[in-house]
C-alpha cells in the first residue's frame, strides 16, 4: 500500500497545481474551470485522506520498512500511541497541515459552491497554491512514504514527552487552528484582487475564523495542560518560543474577529480588518515553521528540520504580498463611516484591538530577541519569563477593563448619564471584591494580581448585569419567564451571547492565573524515606519509595509515596515518579545508544515526570520527583560493562542470541529496581502550592463552550422567520402591506 | 495490485474532474443559472443585517443603553436605510431576470 499512498501523494501534488491554474482561468468568467477547479479540491481531499489512512495504517501494523515509522514508532509503541506518533514527525505533521486544507478547502467550496462567483476562483487559486506548497515539500523535501532498507529490526520509539493523552488531540488541534486561518484570509486576499472590499467575504469565512480560534485556543489550553502535568518543572506556560507562536496568531486572531463586527454592523475598520487576518495567517505560519525549523530552543519542538527554508520563504511570500495588496487598495478600503463617540461600543472594541495586537507585538519581540540579539551582537540572548510578565500583564489588566465595558455599551454612541448607570453596578462590585480581598486575604501584596481581582470582577459583574437586562428587556418585549427569556436570548442572538460566554470563561481563566502565579508557594525538597518537611501548611512525608518496570513501553520508574497532612491531620497521599526509557537518543534496546551502555541509555536520555497532585477547587498541591541516581552507578556501570562484553561476540544477525542480549538486559534492569528498593537514594521533590490553579481549565472550558455557542449556526428556519416579521413591520410603515 | 489500484483511481479523479468541462452549452447555462446574483446576495446580505441592527437597537433601549431620543433618532436612521435596501433590492431582482418583488 506504499506505492499507492505514493502515488495518491504525487496525484494530489498534480491536483493541487490543477486546480489554482483553473481557478485562476476561471477568474476570466469560465464557469466550467471555476467548477473543474472545485471538484479538484474534493478530490485533492480524497487523495490525502487516502495518504493519512496508509500512514497510520503502516504506524498501527509498525511497518518498519517505512522511514516514518522506523523513527517514531517501534513494535513496543503502545497502540494507542502509534496512531498519534504520525504527528510527532515532521512528514505526518506536513501530511497533516496539508489534509486540514484540503477538508477546510473542500467544506468552504461547498458551502459557497453557489455564491461569490468573483471571490471563489481568486479564493481557490490561493487555497490551492497553498496546497501545492506543502504536498510540495513532502514531495521533494519531507516525503512520509520513504522506504528504509534494510528494514531495521526495531523502531527508535515515541518521543516519552509526547506519550500523553493530550498529545492525541494537542497537535491536531494547533494545526487545525493555524490551518483554518487559511479560509478567511484567501478570501480576504480574493476581496483585495477583486476590489470587492464589502463585508461578503467576512460573511462567508466568519465561521471558519470562529473554528480556528477555537480549536486554536484548545490547542494551546491542552498544551498547558500537557506542560502542566508531564514536564514536571511545575508550571501551565513558560513563555516558550513554540507556546508564544501558538499564543499569537489566537491573540490578533481575536482581535480581528471583533473588528470584523465592527465592520459588519457600521462598513468601519476595512483595513484594519485585511491587515489583522493577514498579519494571523502569517503568525499561523510561523507559528507551524517555529515547531518544525528548530531554530528557536523549545520544550515543545521535537525534530530537526529541513522545511525550515521554503516554510520561511512562503512567510515572506504573504507579508510582502498581502501588503503591496493592501497598499494598492488603499483608496478602495476607506470606511464608509466614523466613529461617531468614544463612548460607544466600536471604540471600546478598538481599544481591545490595539491592545490585543499590543500584546502580541511584545510577544513576538520576546520570542525573537534571541535571534535579534545574534543578528546585532553575535551571541543569543534570551528573555525570561519575568521580562514577558513585565510587559504582558499592564496590558493584560487593561484588556480585561476593556472586555468588562465593550458588551454594555451600545453601538454608536452613549449618552454619558446612561454610560455612568451601566457602570455603576459592574464597578461597586469591583469595589466590593477588592475590599473585602484587602480585608480577608494578603491579595495586596501583590498588587498587579489584585488589580486583574478587581477588573475581572468588574467584566463578569457586566456581563451578569448584560444577561439580567437583556432577559428583562426580552421578557418586555416577548413576555415569558426568566429563564425562557434567556433561553430566547441566546437563540436570538448566538454569537453575541455565546462570545458574551467565552468572555466570562477568559476572566475565570485570568484570575486563576494571576492567583497561582501571584500567589504560589514553589520548595525543591531533598528527603530521604522516613524524612519529611513544611511547605505552606502542608507537612509532607516521604513514606516509601516505589519501582517498576512496564516491559511494553521499555519504560523503567522510580516513584515516592508521600504522606501529607494538613494543619495537623491527614491531608492526602501524592505518587509522584519519574520515567526512563530505554533506548532513546538513536539506540536499540541491546545496544544502548550514543550517550553510554545500554543500561545508561536509560537515564541519559529523555525523562518524563509523572506529577503527584490533589486538586480541590482552591488550588492544587503539586509534587514532581528526580531520584538521586548517583548511589546507582556503580551498579549501572558494572551491569554496562559486562553487558558489553557478553554483546562483543554476538552477531547482530543472530536473532536468538540478541534475544537472550535482551533477556540479560531485563535482569540488569531488573536488578537496578531492586536495588532502588532496597537501599533507596534520596531524591529531590519539587512541591508547589498553586492557588485556584483549577479554575484555569474550568474557565477554558466554559469559554469552549461559549465558542462552540457562537460557532452553531441559527435554524434557517428560525432566520427567516424573523426576517419576515421585520420585513412586514417595515412595509406596513412604509405602506406597502 | 497496487499498481492498478492507482491507475484505477487516475482514472476516476480524471473523470470526476473534468465533468464541468465536458458540459454541454444547455448544461452550462443551467449550471450558471444556479449562481447567486453577487448584487442580490449582498443587497440581502445587508437587508438581513439591517434588521438585526434595527432588532439589536429595540433591545438596547429596553436595556437602558440608549436614550430614547438616541434611540428615535438611530431607529429612523435605520429604517430609512432598510428602505434604500429593499428599493435597491427590488431593482436587482428585476435586473437579474428574476422579476420576483422584494417583501414577501
Amino acid at each position: 500500500m506504499i506505492t499507492l499512498g505514493f502515488a495518491c501523494l504525487i496525484l494530489a501534488f498534480a491536483l493541487a497545481i490543477f486546480a489554482a491554474v483553473a481557478a485562476l482561468i476561471g477568474t476570466r468568467g469560465d464557469r466550467r474551470f471555476v467548477d473543474s477547479s472545485r471538484r479538484a479540491v474534493y478530490a485533492f481531499a480524497a487523495l490525502l485522506t487516502i495518504c493519512v489512512i496508509i500512514i497510520e495504517a503502516a504506524f498501527a501494523r509498525t511497518d518498519l520498512s517505512l522511514q516514518v515509522v522506523a523513527d517514531h514508532s517501534s513494535t513496543t509503541t503502545p497502540i494507542f500511541y502509534r496512531f498519534t506518533a504520525m504527528w510527532s514527525s515532521q512528514e505526518g505533521s506536513l501530511l497533516l497541515w496539508a489534509w486540514v486544507l484540503s477538508l477546510t478547502s473542500s467544506a468552504v467550496l461547498f458551502a459557497t459552491r453557489n455564491k461569490h462567483r468573483e471571490l471563489a476562483p481568486w479564493a481557490t487559486a490561493i487555497l490551492m497554491g497553498l496546497g501545492t506548497f506543502f504536498t510540495g515539500l513532502m514531495l521533494f523535501d519531507a516525503n512520509p512514504f520513504a522506504r528504509l532498507s534494510p528494514v531495521p529490526p526495531e523502531g527508535v520509539g515515541l518521543e516519552p514527552l509526547l506519550r500523553h493523552p493530550a498529545m492525541a488531540i494537542h497537535p491536531p488541534m494547533l494545526y487545525t487552528g493555524y490551518v483554518f486561518w487559511a479560509i478567511p484570509f484567501a478570501f480576504a486576499i480574493a476581496a483585495l484582487i477583486t476590489r470587492r472590499l464589502d463585508a461578503s467575504w467576512i460573511r462567508s469565512t466568519r465561521r471558519f475564523a470562529l473554528i480556528a480560534w477555537l480549536c486554536l485556543g484548545v490547542g494551546i489550553l491542552l498544551g498547558a495542560r500537557w506542560s502542566y502535568s508531564e514536564l514536571g518543572w511545575g508550571g501551565y506556560w513558560g513563555w516558550d518560543p513554540v507556546e508564544n507562536a501558538s499564543l499569537m496568531p489566537w491573540l490578533v486572531g481575536t482581535a480581528f474577529l471583533h473588528s470584523i463586527m465592527v465592520q459588519e454592523r457600521r462598513g468601519m475598520l476595512r483595513v484594519w480588518n485585511v491587515t489583522l487576518i493577514c498579519m494571523t495567517f502569517s503568525l499561523a505560519l510561523l507559528g507551524t515553521f517555529l515547531v518544525r525549523s528548530g531554530i528557536l530552543e523549545s520544550i515543545h519542538a521535537f525534530g530537526e528540520s529541513t522545511v525550515g527554508g521554503p516554510l520561511l520563504v512562503l512567510i515572506g511570500v504573504v507579508i510582502v504580498g498581502s501588503t503591496l495588496l493592501i497598499v494598492s487598495r488603499l483608496p478602495d478600503l476607506k470606511s464608509e463611516k466614523r466613529i461617531e463617540s468614544l463612548v460607544s461600543r466600536e471604540a471600546i472594541f478598538l481599544v481591545n484591538n490595539l491592545l490585543l495586537v499590543g500584546l502580541a507585538a511584545v510577544i513576538f519581540w520576546g520570542t525573537f530577541f534571541p535571534l535579534i540579539s545574534e543578528l546585532f551582537t553575535g551571541s543569543k540572548a534570551s528573555l525570561a519569563a519575568p521580562w514577558f510578565d513585565r510587559y504582558t500583564t499592564p496590558l493584560a489588566i487593561l484588556l480585561v477593563l476593556f472586555t468588562g465595558i465593550g458588551p454594555l455599551f451600545a453601538w454608536r454612541r452613549v449618552s454619558l448619564g446612561a454610560a455612568r448607570r451601566l457602570l455603576a453596578w459592574p464597578a461597586l462590585a469591583a469595589v466590593v471584591v477588592t475590599g473585602l480581598l484587602i480585608l480577608l486575604t494578603d491579595a495586596d501584596s501583590h498588587p498587579f494580581a489584585l488589580v486583574m481581582f478587581a477588573l475581572a470582577s468588574f467584566a463578569l459583574a457586566a456581563l451578569v448585569q448584560e444577561f439580567a437586562k437583556g432577559a428583562a428587556a426580552y421578557r418586555s418585549l416577548k413576555g415569558g419567564s426568566y429563564p425562557r427569556a434567556l433561553a430566547g436570548l441566546f437563540a436570538r442572538n448566538r454569537r453575541r451571547y455565546g462570545g458574551y460566554v467565552v468572555h466570562a470563561g477568559i476572566a475565570i481563566l485570568l484570575i486563576a492565573v494571576a492567583a497561582s502565579s501571584s500567589f504560589q508557594t514553589s520548595r525543591d525538597l531533598r528527603l530521604r524515606p522516613g524524612q519529611s518537611a513544611t511547605v505552606d501548611h502542608y507537612t509532607i512525608k516521604y513514606a516509601k519509595p516505589t519501582a517498576e518496570i512496564s516491559a511494553p513501553e521499555q519504560r523503567l520508574t522510580f516513584g515516592a509515596v508521600l504522606k501529607v497532612s494538613k494543619d495537623g491531620g491527614p491531608y492526602a497521599t501524592l505518587y509522584p515518579s519519574r520515567n526512563y526509557y530505554s533506548g532513546v537518543g538513536g539506540g536499540t534496546p541491546v545496544t544502548g545508544g550514543p550517550g553510554g551502555g545500554p543500561i545508561r541509555s536509560f537515564f541519559e536520555g529523555e525523562a518524563t515526570s509523572e506529577v503527584g497532585r490533589k486538586t480541590t477547587v482552591s488550588g492544587d498541591l503539586w509534587t514532581s520527583m528526580i531520584p538521586d541516581l548517583g548511589p546507582l552507578n556503580p551498579l549501572i556501570n558494572k551491569s554496562d560493562r559486562k553487558l558489553e562484553q557478553i554483546g562483543k561476540g554476538v552477531s547482530p544477525k543472530n536473532m536468538q542470541a540478541q534475544q537472550a542480549l535482551g533477556a540479560l538486559q531485563g535482569l540488569a534492569v531488573r536488578n537496578i529496581e531492586q536495588q532502588y528498593l532496597k537501599d533507596p537514594p534520596p531524591a529531590t521533590f519539587r512541591v508547589n502550592v498553586n492557588p485556584l490553579v483549577t479554575w484555569i481549565w474550568v474557565g477554558g472550558a466554559i469559554a469552549v463552550i461559549g465558542g462552540l455557542v457562537a460557532i452553531w449556526p441559527a435554524p434557517e428556519a428560525r432566520r427567516r422567520r424573523v426576517s419576515d416579521v421585520y420585513a412586514a413591520r417595515l412595509a406596513r410603515e412604509l405602506g406597502r402591506a | 495490485m497496487e499498481i492498478v489500484l492507482a491507475v484505477l483511481i487516475v482514472a476516476i479523479v480524471v473523470w470526476f474532474v473534468s465533468v464541468p468541462l465536458r458540459r454541454t452549452k444547455e448544461q452550462e447555462a443551467a449550471a450558471t443559472q444556479r449562481i447567486e446574483d453577487p448584487r442580490v446576495a449582498n443587497l440581502e446580505a445587508a437587508k438581513e443585517a439591517k434588521y438585526r441592527e434595527i432588532r439589536d437597537t429595540e433591545l438596547d433601549r429596553e436595556q437602558g443603553k440608549l436614550s430614547q431620543e438616541d434611540w428615535t433618532r438611530q431607529d429612523a436612521e435605520l429604517r430609512r436605510d432598510a428602505v434604500k435596501i429593499l428599493k435597491e433590492l427590488d431593482e436587482a431582482k428585476v435586473d437579474a431576470g428574476r422579476g420576483v418583488p422584494a417583501e414577501r
